[in-house]
């Protein structure tokens, strides 16, 4: 399967099966787009005839279709699928659980509008965790990750800093027996600000593999939704904090990260206000909603968000042209040291290599599951004790919705969010379309840079 | 290739033999909560080398 586009100037061909890309011209891109549907000789003629003012001869087109004809042989183009027969053997074997969503904190001291955990109690009782909760956690993880070294572990709440003294005491517990297991745990808080310190950043700079810190750029649109509980915007509140803490941070991992509603269709000023601000790391995401909010992105907003990301893929090629890049989470795409193909057909690892857990001990999917009854798993002291759902997670993947097979993303998204899918259609099985064609478009976007960015370094060499 | 530049990629198909080490990040761990992909995902193995 081929995927052809115009974008930024580039012609981009993407070999599906391969993940083979390739930047041609508009001889080679009609050539390409014509091939597995005519004959050579109805290719020459057409496109001879096409492009005759720009001098193109049948030789030039046959000398194109040979160049095609050696990336087939090559498997570099009009490869075949030869992964569809083995998917569910991918996706079914034997897994080991490698990351947690440690919910330290059913509560926020935030209270924004659109929040999927609903102001942070994800529709249960406010709760903390506690540290024997937690340490269980932890040693749950440990005695479930087999042989993978590498372990991760996510604060999430609500707001997770309003345990921060558990937070901190897993995290020296975690330390303690590092070495006795034969683990490295990667942790990562996600937070609002609003209790960031001096303690904690000191904290989160040594311990943090990642730090999450949630700003929804200008102030107008980051104080609509985001307030604190007594109603005021939060943005002057946290700025600052946030600022001082990345300054800080050096070279270490982060993301501020935003979510954009129907309120801001012109999100990509707000991420060009956070990289103003001195931010560097970006990461805006589609709210996910129910259709009847009247924050909720619709399908009538798509062709303006598509012109968006295209904004924001070019203004990003320009400031890294200029030497002031910043970068956008969902358009880094490593070509050459991205995932596998058993990573790409299996996808997150939602309900198999990735659980959720409750203030309570309670096990979910992931952490968008937490408060759905007929998704809970198990719990940390008697492990999965709901397999039939785990079975259902771990037959999801990239070539199990019907809606997927000719979809030419598939291996970039594995099928998409099983918690999107569910919440849009039902079914984790589902297929949610408005997050499908953004996902795609991220993709084109993405994709596009990295051409770019390739082009740029062999015009220099 | 006159008309065509291929821009360097990892082969999927080679990683049928190469990959499933399993020691990659999980896909939401790290920004985005509740849009995932794969796509922006590195290897663990390849980090490694590089």
């Amino acid at each position: 399967m081929v995927h052809q586009y115009k974008l930024g100037g580039y012609n981009i061909v993407l070999d599906v099966f391969s993940g083979a890309v390739h930047a041609v011209d508009e001889v080679a891109y009609d050539a390409i787009a014509l091939y597995e549907t005519h004959t050579k000789d109805e290719i020459q003629t057409e496109l001879s005839e096409k492009y005759a003012d720009d001098g193109v001869t049948k030789e030039d087109i046959a000398e194109v279709l040979c160049d095609i004809e050696q990336l087939k042989a090559d498997g570099k183009l009009f490869t075949e699928d030869v992964y569809a027969d083995h998917a569910f053997d991918f996706k079914n074997r034997n897994t080991v659980i490698k990351a947690l969503c440690l919910h330290v904190a059913h509560t926020c001291n935030l209270n924004c509008s659109y929040c999927f955990a609903a102001q942070g109690k994800y529709h249960g009782e406010r709760a903390l965790m506690s540290f024997e909760t937690g340490k269980r956690a932890l040693d749950f993880l440990v005695e479930n990750s087999g042989t993978r070294k590498n372990l991760e572990v996510d604060f999430f709440g609500g707001e997770p800093l309003m345990n921060f003294e558990v937070v901190k005491q897993l995290v020296a517990y975690a330390r303690s027996m590092e070495k006795e297991a034969g683990k490295n745990f990667r942790f990562t808080l996600t937070t609002n600000g609003v209790l960031l310190n001096d303690e904690v950043t000191e904290f989160a700079n040594r311990e943090c593999h990642n730090v999450v810190l949630s700003l929804d750029g200008r102030k107008e649109v980051h104080d609509r939704l985001r307030k604190t509980v007594n109603g005021e915007g939060s943005y002057d509140l946290i700025v600052p904090k946030f600022q001082d803490f990345v300054k800080k941070r050096g070279n270490r991992g982060y993301y501020v990260r935003g979510t954009y509603t129907k309120y801001n269709l012109d999100f990509t000023n707000d991420i060009f206000h956070m990289a103003d601000l001195g931010f560097t790391e970006l990461s805006m995401e589609p709210v996910v909603s129910a259709p009847d909010d009247p924050y909720a992105l619709s399908e009538a907003d798509l062709p303006t968000l598509y012109l968006q990301y295209e904004i924001l893929a070019e203004e990003m090629l320009r400031r890294r042209r200029e030497g002031h890049p910043f970068t956008f989470y969902h358009y880094m795409i490593d070509l050459t040291g991205g995932p596998c193909i058993y990573k790409r057909i299996s996808g997150c690892g939602s309900g198999t290599e990735y659980l959720a857990v409750t203030p309570w001990g309670d096990l979910y999917p992931c952490h968008q599951f937490v408060g759905e009854e007929k998704y809970r798993l198990g719990d940390i002291w008697n492990g999965i004790t709901n397999p039939a759902v785990q079975q259902e997670f771990k037959l999801c993947n990239a070539y199990a919705r019907e809606d997927c097979r000719d979809c030419w993303a598939k291996l970039y998204c594995s099928g998409g969010c099983a918690a999107n899918a569910y919440h849009a259609t039902g079914s984790v099985t589902g297929v949610y379309e408005l997050g499908c064609q953004l996902f795609k478009k991220r993709m084109e976007c993405a994709i596009m840079l990295k051409v770019a960015e390739a082009l740029d370094k062999a015009a220099e060499a | 290739m006159k008309r065509i530049q291929t821009i360097e990629t990892r082969d999927l198909k080679k990683s049928v033999e190469t990959g499933g080490c399993g020691e990659c990040q999980t896909s939401c761990q790290s920004a985005c909560k509740t849009s995932c992909g794969v796509a922006n995902q590195q290897c663990e193995k390849c980090m490694e080398q590089k």
